[in-house]
């Protein structure tokens, strides 16, 4: 993904674009520590079937989400293989080899495991591939009153990610124009790294001061080109969070599978 | 429209010293800027120009940054303390841009200063009608070209009303149509606001016709001539042009060429170049030894890309680059040397020197291409101590090469590839941001270079570059080329 995608991602017409911000990373944030505390199969996957009938709103169609979505798939797949192999034994065992011990216990721990990844990974990617950084600082800065100064530094500083890629690929050609890139990919990677690191302090500096000059720091109160509003639509969103998250606590306790905090 | 009134600007024995530096960057200056006065700034390369609009514009820092002495003053308030109603453009388009989208980044500095959001949007509007940039606001500002960048900056300090416009090479880093599109802007801006305006340029001939005063800061503090630009033009026209700065009607003078063609080094069979797609397809071109192709053309058609790729730093798209004569026993595909290889047959200088610089001072970066090719301290020292001198980098041989100025990175960048004795040279924008003693200094040697049987590739806006050495042209325009020789 280009940092151009990240910055100004496709607008769009559905109401999930014109949701602020802040209700969606609430809701991610209600999802996720609600399903944190324990690891079981059922309150994660009555989270997911509710977040399945969610995402059918999202205005992602069914390619971006598979795209969007992949590397928390991978990462979920890899947790729970991991866990199914080398997991905590208990009940019957099923396969054994050298460190290798499946029983079942570890199958029903990389179950959940792997539900619980992706209820918790899944609606903030969907959430957050429709967030505009300019958007979201907006919220944070006049919704939550965070320090504008910070927020605003920070996605002054986000733009400059973008010029990193063409930096880091002329870093390297002209490591070998000067005649250094034969040897040691290590040192070459690290010393590469230090000089990235460089140009972008440079840079850094040069936009802060472009940034000053346009009164950026000053005593005056700021005023906000751009309201950040919280409304109805913001709170509904919070609501369904909680909801999901109740939903899936509630079933899991009644079912006597809640264990609190990964099955200890 | 734009009705702020007009600041004026009194400087009283002012100087400022840089934080850990022995000798101050301006001293003594005594100068009175009067209200709607538009002046173009001039000196010698580190004359303190930048600094004295640095500090006009609030944002030299405090005490940390730097020591000043005597007052400085913009209106009747100290100019540290001026921010908001001096607007400041910088030279670099890219770090200049704060905001993602067009209409946010020049309401940012209205944001700053507090105005109201009706009045803001009204005002966002006006100035980029001002500077003439026809785009959506919700255009993303990274798919704007750099003179767009540059008109973006300045509609963004223009919605803040300034009574004072500073602008610090603003036109330094763009192609020429750049330049003209951003100083029309300009023109037009200073014309309905009457704020007043001071430029800092070495491109003294495109600013000429905007401003109606020039003052020339001394080297060391000063100021050495100060009337209308036909006055100082009369009077001082000739020492300025000595003294290294950029004269109209005073062109540095173009050094003798030999010009006497010898073998073939390089040459191309239907190359096509690009990054993932083609810029420009069947390039049919040869570099000769003692011969200076000059490779020119607007921003983003392809120049810098068909440098990369001659010099064997990047695949080709399509077609075949052969070396001749070059190879010395090597293959026919430069891309397929080694590093070391490659850097005693082919130096390319990069557009931005920064990213060539691998160490901690001038001379231990001019020493690292005479190591990574096995050479003796003594050859090395042999080799590097006429370069240092040559290219007047003596004095900086301890330096840290990011501490230098523009000028000086971008010929410390030639020397470090000359070191490694390449016979080709491929040089992207060799003359940016010299005087023009240090532009003529550089195009001598260069000249020589050419003489004693070097090939020259360079890709470059610099007209006087491409008369004073180019025995061919390759012009470059979107997706097509056309091949020129430039021998009377």
């Amino acid at each position: 993904m280009r940092a151009d995608d990240i910055l100004t991602p496709t607008a769009g017409t559905r109401t999930i674009y014109r949701i602020n911000p802040v209700a969606k990373l609430a809701a991610a944030a209600v999802i996720g520590i609600a399903l944190v505390f324990s690891l079981d199969w059922v309150s994660a996957s009555v989270a997911l079937a509710c977040e399945g009938v969610l995402f059918l709103f999202a205005g992602l169609g069914p390619r971006r989400f598979v795209r969007r979505t992949l590397p928390v798939t991978i990462a979920a797949v890899f947790a729970a293989g991991t866990i199914l192999l080398y997991g905590r034994a208990s009940g019957a065992s099923r396969w054994r080899f050298l460190l290798v011990n499946v029983t079942d216990g570890s199958i029903e721990l990389s179950v959940a495991t792997l539900l619980k990844v992706l209820a918790i990974g899944l609606p903030a990617v969907v959430l957050f591939v429709t967030v505009d950084p300019t958007d979201l600082a907006d919220g944070l800065a006049q919704v939550l009153r965070l320090p504008s100064r910070f927020v605003l530094g920070a996605l002054g500083g986000l733009r400059l990610v973008g010029l990193f890629a063409d930096d880091w690929k002329s870093l390297e050609l002209a490591r070998r124009a000067r005649g250094i890139a034969d040897s040691g990919r290590l040192r070459r990677f690290a010393g590469q790294a230090f000089a990235l690191l460089v140009l972008s302090i440079r840079r850094g500096s040069k936009l802060a001061t472009a940034m000053e000059a346009r009164g950026f720091g000053s005593s005056i109160p700021r005023s906000w080109a751009r309201e950040s509003r919280f409304g109805a639509r913001d709170w509904m969103l919070v609501a369904i969070s909680f909801g999901v998250a109740s939903a899936a606590i509630s079933t899991s306790v009644l079912t006597g599978n809640w264990n609190f905090l990964a099955g200890a | 429209m734009f009705s702020e009134t007009p600041l004026s600007i009194d400087a009283r024995g002012w100087g400022w010293r840089h934080a850990g530096r022995a000798g101050w960057a301006l001293r003594g200056l005594d100068l009175r800027i009067e209200p709607g006065e538009r002046v173009l700034l001039l000196g010698a390369s580190g004359a303190g120009k930048s600094t004295l609009v640095h500090a006009l514009a609030g944002v030299l820092g405090g005490e940390e940054e730097g020591e000043s002495e005597g007052r400085l003053f913009v209106d009747d308030t100290d100019a540290a303390r001026a921010r908001g109603r001096v607007g400041l453009v910088l030279q670099d388009p890219d770090s200049q841009v704060v905001l993602a989208r067009v209409g946010d980044d020049v309401a940012f500095g209205c944001e700053n200063m507090g105005v109201s959001r009706d009045e803001i949007w009204s005002r966002v509007e006006q100035s980029l009608r001002a500077v003439g940039l026809d785009v959506p606001l919700a255009h993303p500002t990274s798919a704007l070209s750099g003179g767009q960048k540059q008109r973006l900056a300045l509609a963004g300090v223009l919605a803040m009303r300034p009574g004072l416009l500073l602008l610090d090479e603003p036109t330094a880093n763009l192609d020429p149509h750049g330049v003209i599109e951003v100083r029309d802007a300009v023109a037009r801006v200073v014309e309905q606001s009457g704020s007043t305006l001071v430029v800092v340029e070495h491109r003294v001939d495109v600013w000429w016709p905007t401003v109606d005063r020039v003052v020339v800061l001394a080297p060391g503090g000063g100021v050495l001539a100060d009337g209308t630009p036909d006055e100082v033009l009369r009077r001082e026209g000739a020492n300025l042009a000595a003294s290294g700065v950029w004269v109209p009607g005073h062109p540095p003078k173009h050094p003798a060429r030999l010009r006497r063609p010898g073998g073939t080094l390089l040459h191309t069979e239907a190359l096509a170049v690009g990054r993932s797609t083609a810029l420009q397809s069947d390039i049919d071109i040869v570099a000769r030894a003692g011969e200076c192709m000059a490779l020119t053309g607007p921003n983003g058609v392809g120049k810098t890309t068909l440098g990369l790729t001659l010099g064997g730093l990047l695949p080709a798209i399509d077609g075949r680059l052969v070396a001749g004569a070059l190879r010395r026993g090597l293959g026919t595909d430069p891309l397929r040397w080694k590093s070391r290889e490659l850097v005693t047959r082919i130096g390319s200088v990069f557009q931005d020197p920064e990213h060539q610089f691998v160490s901690g001072t001038v001379a231990g970066e001019l020493a690292v291409g005479a190591r990574a090719i096995g050479l003796s301290e003594h050859e090395t020292a042999r080799r590097v101590d006429p370069l240092l001198e040559r290219l007047r980098l003596g004095h900086l041989a301890a330096a840290n090469p990011f501490t230098l100025s523009g000028g000086e990175k971008r010929r410390l960048s030639v020397a470090t590839v000359l070191v490694t004795r390449p016979p080709l040279l491929v040089l992207d924008e060799p003359t940016f941001g010299q005087d023009s003693r240090t532009w003529a200094e550089l195009v001598a040697f260069l000249a020589e270079l050419l003489d004693e049987g070097s090939s020259l590739i360079a890709v470059t806006h610099d007209v006087h570059l491409v008369d004073a050495l180019a025995d061919a042209e390759l012009r470059m325009w979107q997706a097509d080329h056309a091949l020129e020789s430039r021998v009377p």
